[in-house]
């Protein structure tokens, strides 16, 4: 306990512990992970990262739809994954990949839902279905984790979104809510300096993005977002803090958006190269491989293997994904409400017949 | 003259409404470097700078309420927002403010915003990018509403809008964005809002379209004249207001009417016009008016969005009903 509740988001340096080259500037705060557990975790950054581009590849081969990739996000989203639970709740925007599958969902669920199959958002994981519109879902973990509470239930909610949702007032009433009501949840945001062509400072005058909790009464903590081990310290500590009902936590993870804003998106038009180069020294992934060079955890053999690994999960996914059925006319009516209304009853009938007689569509 | 697209034409709209009246910014989501994610106001902070074109935050509500105060204090702001589905969150600012300022001060203070954002479907794109709620706008009173469907059209509408002393929502049809190119000329000009077009003239039915639909009235016109059958094609243009008499004037003529609508069906703007012809001409009508229309329907992901967007198809069966 003690780095949130002293932390001073105005005037402090961001939580960091491992440094980009790979050497522990804060051991005290580092998770005694063993070296297998350390493989493990860059495993599971490496496999995430292919599972990833895949998405890329397959909107530009028109088998997906458009799709924001996650690259430069694996720290923010293992880590703080590593440091709650499978029975925690999830409330993801759309750039969250790596969380919705460390927290349990099928990989070919994931990506089911960017090939435009509603049930991509239909898994087993406490997870809830991606929001696209930005700002509104931290709301909906706030209101999940105000019913735990209520229910008296040991479970915890999180909601991640970016350093441009921090613009929109959902965000602001989600944190005043979970401060008024002491609601045991998590913001935690991604800032990875860009929100589509916009830099974060024309986002916001404030100097950090964690300081936006003070308003609300509730502690906010900035992260070296690209540092598995301080995110993972950080968001135990907030994790505990809600369990023990010490209320919600905003965190704000700096990282880096290496790719474009989605495969629509072309950042050449407004981001400068020279600046993305420059980020990729403090690359996640990159981090934590020197680490377990130091180690002498980490040879060539052991990345081909784990490329060969992640290659073939990856491409088991993407085989059960493209051989899910193709949605049946009928389902867009089925589920709006519990039961079908007269009017849906009759627009359903008269799309069945309209197919079957001008279209030999079953 | 230049053969443009819709989204060139409403960028040289732009261009030249800020060229010639110094009121007119824009403010929204990416307009600035990235010139819009459709590359609606492409160049145009280079040429015009920060304080014209303004890149904001992500806040829609933000967008249109600080767009109400910039109107009253005299400027003339078009706002974009970046998708149809994003617009919800400004509608306290649309519904309660902009919509009333005018009423409400009994004429002190009026509203003339324009809001501009792509709407319809049909482009693979992901949830909340394919919406068409014309009618919500269309539904609150003290709102214009536009909808250009032609490049010629686009650039004439978004410069009467502009100089509208009323808000006005302006909804640019994203799959035509860059599907279709016409003549358009380099001069400034007005198409006055309220005026509904005669695409084509006819006299056996008259197919009513706005939008996104359009095209697809012209698609079923065409197959019916090689059956020697005259269909003649309205696009509306302004939804609100609507013109009542261009639409009765050629449903008194042809006697037959089929209105097409990519929206949800139930209280669409195709239900009121079925009302208002029945209001105004049920005795010149030899068939029932038909909507050809989406369905109640959230708008499905891309695997299944074709089964619920109004097609050609569904237009032409819907045209034989009436002729029947
Ligand atoms: C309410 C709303 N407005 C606009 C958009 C369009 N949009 C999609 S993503 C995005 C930028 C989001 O930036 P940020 O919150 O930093 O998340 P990031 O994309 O960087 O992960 C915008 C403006 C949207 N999805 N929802
Ligand atoms: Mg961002």
């Amino acid at each position: 306990m003690g780095l949130i509740d002293s932390a001073n988001p105005l005037s402090d340096k961001m939580i960091q512990v491992l440094d980009h080259e790979g050497n522990f500037v804060r051991p005290a705060l580092a998770a005694k992970w063993d070296d297998k557990t350390l493989r493990e975790i860059y495993e599971n950054m490496v496999f995430l990262r292919m599972a990833d581009q895949k998405l890329i590849s397959l909107q530009r081969q028109g088998r997906s739809g458009s799709y924001p990739s996650i690259e430069g996000h694996e720290a923010c989203q293992i880590g703080s994954s590593l440091a709650i639970k499978k029975t925690d709740w999830i409330f993801p925007a759309f750039r969250e990949l790596a969380i919705c599958y460390m927290q349990g969902m099928e990989l070919e669920k994931i990506f089911l839902y960017w090939m435009g199959n509603e049930w991509g958002s239909n898994a087993a994981a406490n997870v809830f279905p991606v929001s696209i519109t930005v700002g509104g879902h931290p709301l909906h973990a706030t209101g999940y984790a105000w019913a735990l509470k209520l229910q008296k239930k040991p479970d915890i909610t999180v909601s991640y979104f970016g350093d441009g949702a921090t613009s929109t007032g959902d965000f602001y009433e989600a944190m005043n809510f979970a401060g008024v009501l002491k609601i045991p949840t998590i913001f935690f945001c991604q800032n990875n300096q860009w929100a589509i062509s916009t830099p974060c400072s024309k986002q916001t005058a404030a100097k950090t993005l964690a300081q936006k909790a003070l308003a609300c009464g509730i502690p906010g903590i900035q992260v070296d977002g690209n540092d598995i081990f301080a995110v993972y310290a950080v968001m135990s500590e907030a994790s505990e803090r809600a369990r023990k009902g010490l209320g919600a936590t905003l965190i704000e993870a700096v990282t880096y958006r290496f790719g474009n804003h989605t495969t629509a998106d072309d950042a050449k038009k407004y981001r400068p190269q020279k600046e993305v180069d420059a980020m990729r020294k403090f690359d996640p992934m990159l981090r934590l491989r020197l680490l377990l060079q130091k180690k002498n955890a980490w040879d060539e053999k052991f990345e081909k293997e784990v490329i060969a690994r992640s290659e073939e999960k990856v491409r088991a996914a993407v085989e059960k994904a493209e051989g899910f059925p193709k949605p049946k006319p009928k389902e867009i009516f089925d589920y709006l409400y519990e039961k079908l209304t007269p009017a849906l009853e009759e627009q359903k009938a008269y799309l069945l017949n309209h197919l079957k007689t001008y279209c030999s569509t079953p | 003259m230049a053969l443009l697209t819709i989204a060139e034409a409403l960028n040289q709209a732009l261009l030249q409404e800020m060229t010639n009246d110094n009121r007119v910014m824009i403010l929204g989501e990416d307009v600035g470097q990235d010139g819009g994610v459709f590359r609606i106001t492409d160049g145009l902070l280079q040429k015009f700078g920060e304080e014209r074109v303004a890149d904001t935050p992500i806040s829609e509500s933000g967008i249109v309420g600080a767009a109400i105060g910039l109107a009253a204090a005299g400027m003339r702001p078009v706002a974009e927002i970046q998708f149809d589905g994003f617009v919800y969150p400004a509608f306290d600012q649309l519904i309660c403010h902009a919509a009333r300022m005018r009423n409400r001060s009994r004429g002190k203070y009026s509203c003339p915003i324009v809001v501009r954002f792509p709407y319809s479907g049909g482009v693979r794109a992901l949830e909340h990018h394919s919406e068409s709620m014309e009618v919500l706008y269309i539904h609150t009173p003290g709102l214009k509403v536009v909808c250009p469907s032609t490049p010629y059209d686009a650039k004439g509408l978004l410069i009467a809008a502009i100089r509208c002393p009323d808000p006005v929502i302006f909804m640019e049809p994203k799959r035509l964005y860059r599907s279709l190119k016409e003549d358009v000329p380099e001069e400034s000009y007005e198409i006055p809002l309220g005026q509904a077009r005669v695409m084509i003239e006819g006299t056996d039915a008259t197919v009513i379209a706005w939008g996104s639909m359009v095209p697809i009235a012209l698609k079923a016109q065409a197959s019916f004249a090689k059956e020697n059958v005259s269909l003649e094609i309205i696009d509306l243009r302004t939804l609100s207001p609507l013109d009542t008499e261009t639409i009765l004037n050629s449903v008194k003529k042809t006697g037959r009417c089929v209105v097409i609508q990519e929206g949800p069906r139930t209280c669409g703007l195709a239900a009121e016009i079925s009302a208002l012809i029945m209001e105004k001409a049920l005795f010149d009508l030899k068939s029932p008016v038909e909507r050809v229309t989406g369905f109640d329907v959230i708008p499905p992901l891309l695997q299944a969005e074709d089964f619920n967007i109004p097609d050609d198809k569904r237009l032409i069966a819907g045209i034989r009903k009436v002729l029947a």
